[in-house]
């Protein structure tokens, strides 16, 4: 652990410990977090999951004491937190909730300076933050900055509350249920995106859902809990897919395990096919006569910063003079960082049969990934029955 | 009627001025003791029925008989006017204050103290501005009321337009009985409907933009 702590960035996690804690409530006979025990090693995300009622909320809260725990110890970085000042020691842990949970009568701006403004940090130095996450959660500062959250969609407003809680850059961040209030795709998006903020700042992430797709996606470490937080299994993704400790662990991840593995996988980890591409602005007559010398029936449209703007079928296209510029949200974009299933999700948009493939923080295009790559892939992954297969470690393992 | 505004008019304004002062002050002294005592019962649950209970039965009780109550107490003129009238004007704000300061979502105040915000950052940071349309209602209401309540307390020898209903009314017959109590009458109208327009200014003014109807 003290290799990861001293290779990693600045401001990065810090070693979350939970030893023998208890939650019991007044009156009730058993308590709702039974002896909860638990290591998550500095930078990596943990997933709670488990049925509803099983303490992993309650779980989640004691770490930054919004409910006080009866008995246990709590340890950040070796130090014992449950004796601290709780007001104090929330400024010092990230929390994002469902939704948001922003402030409704607080501009973006306001709501991401909270903690920042409790620490007493000045003026500029809380601005420039703020612009700064806005930046890393994909919102223009300069549009955002000063609206209210009613003014944001539900995918923009998570993506506020995430912001709001890294400002203070804490080591430990805290998650409750983050995208569970958004659509599917947005959900996707927002998923990638906090994969993309993690692999750079490395902070120790515990996050509770109930969704065991997002557990797979998302976890470095997925603890599963039954009723009163007692672990059913804690480890690694791929090992829980592969041996499920017992049947309750095999029922809650469901059955078509090997499909789930589908969520284990990146769409990086595929080859990608490269279909012709031009640029906004080309002439539509030349672009015609270059995709159909490849022999081909669609193109790829990129922006000037490299970005897939649209995917058209040349009919479509042979309506404008020059490419025109496209400034609608596609719904067929996928990161690289992506799960197989994800990019199946944008697949079944498309009417290419196939999602065009973004990397790095800019969304830079890299290809196109089809469907029959997936569909190749789940081929041989069912021919190797019995077998686990080993999850490809491309970029995966070393965050 | 014009002749008599036209020799008094001095006097009416000197009178409005006093009558609005009266509320104004008192509606001040009512906001903030009604809005404390909410935030007190808000935070205690058993308090709450005890608070809507005294805010309904407190709006029966006569004004004219309060006063009358009052006066062997604390004597005649200003203390009095000012003691009702803040009386009445605190029990709408009271009830606004609590309906509103329970309105405030359990989760987003958790979610503030999950930020690391202290009880008392919490009250004045979210509780409150979310809960202060609400509030503000309430304060529109309370100073109708007090408009009116304020006019009682000329009975007690109080400062304002009071005391032209009353003198129109102790001269029933009299040549200026009528004059006398329209003025006072109409002039209290006037006031209020000032007052209110003024207020929904600084409603509009003091409530963000972001929870704005």
């Amino acid at each position: 652990m003290n290799q990861t702590t001293a290779t990693a960035p600045d401001g990065s996690g810090a070693q979350l410990e939970l030893v023998d804690v208890v939650k019991k409530y007044p009156g009730q006979s058993r308590p709702a977090v039974d002896g909860l025990s638990l290591t998550v090693p500095a930078g990596q995300t943990v997933m709670f999951v488990g049925p509803s009622g099983c303490g992993k909320t309650t779980s989640l809260k004691m770490i930054n004491r919004l409910i006080e725990p009866t008995s246990g110890q709590i340890l950040i970085d070796g130090e014992d937190i449950t004796g601290q000042d709780a007001t104090q020691l929330r400024r010092s842990i990230g929390y994002v909730i469902q939704g948001g949970g922003l402030l409704p009568h607080m501009s973006v701006a306001e709501n991401i300076g909270l903690v920042p403004g409790l620490l007493g940090w000045d003026k500029a130095r809380t601005k420039g933050r703020v612009e700064e996450l806005l930046e890393m959660v994909g919102l223009d500062p300069a549009v955002y900055r000063d609206r209210f959250p009613r003014e944001l969609s539900g995918g923009q407003q998570q993506r506020v509350g995430v912001a709001r809680g890294l400002a203070a850059d804490p080591p430990v961040i805290l998650m409750d249920e983050p995208f569970g209030a958004v659509d599917p795709i947005t959900r996707q998006r927002l998923q990638d995106e906090l994969m993309s903020i993690q692999e750079e700042l490395q902070k120790t992430i515990v996050c509770v859902t109930h969704d065991i797709d997002e557990a797979i996606k998302l976890g470095d470490q997925i603890l599963i809990l039954r009723e009163g937080a007692e672990i059913a299994q804690y480890g690694a993704p791929e090992e829980i897919l592969a041996a499920p400790a017992d049947d309750f662990v095999a029922d809650f991840i469901g059955s078509g395990s090997k499909l789930k593995q589908l969520s284990l996988l990146r769409v990086g980890d595929l080859p990608l096919s490269q279909p012709q591409t031009c640029r906004v602005g080309e002439s539509v007559d030349e672009v015609v006569r270059r995709v159909e010398a490849a022999g081909e029936r669609s193109v790829v449209i990129l922006d000037a910063q490299n970005r897939p703007k649209e995917y058209l079928f040349l009919r479509s296209l042979k309506r404008h003079q020059t490419v025109p510029v496209f400034s609608h949200e596609l719904q067929t974009v996928v990161d690289q960082r992506s799960t197989l299933s994800d990019a199946l999700d944008a697949m079944l948009v498309s009417s290419h049969g196939g999602a065009m493939v973004t990397g790095g923080s800019r969304g830079d295009y890299l290809g196109v990934i089809s469907y029959d790559t997936v569909t190749e892939h789940i081929r041989t992954l069912q021919t190797q029955t019995g077998q686990i297969r080993a999850v490809p470690s491309a970029g995966w393992e070393a965050s | 009627m014009i002749e008599f505004i036209d020799a008094r008019w001095a006097d009416i304004l000197f009178r409005s001025y006093q009558h609005s002062s009266l509320v104004i002050q008192s509606l001040l002294l009512a906001t903030v003791i009604a809005v404390a005592l909410a935030v007190l019962v808000t935070s205690c649950r058993r308090l709450t029925p005890v608070a809507n209970a005294v805010s309904a039965v407190g709006l029966t009780i006569p004004s004219f008989a309060l006063l009358g109550l009052l006066l062997p107490i604390v004597g005649i003129g200003t203390v009095p006017s000012v003691i009702v009238v803040s009386f009445y004007a605190a029990l709408p704000v009271l009830r606004n204050a609590v309906v509103g300061l329970q309105g405030v979502e359990a989760s987003l105040i958790e979610s503030a103290r999950g930020q690391g915000m202290s009880g008392a950052a919490v009250l004045w940071r979210v509780r409150l501005p979310l809960a202060w349309p609400v509030i503000m209602t309430g304060i529109r209401v309370s100073a109708q009321m007090a408009m009116g309540v304020a006019a009682i307390a000329a009975y007690a020898l109080g400062p304002g337009l009071g005391t032209y209903i009353f003198t129109g009314l102790t001269q029933v017959g009299g040549a200026n009985a009528l004059n006398y109590a329209l003025v006072g009458t109409l002039g209290i109208i006037i006031l209020a409907l000032i007052l209110d327009a003024l207020l929904v200014l600084l409603s509009r003014f003091t409530t963000s933009k972001g929870i704005r109807a």
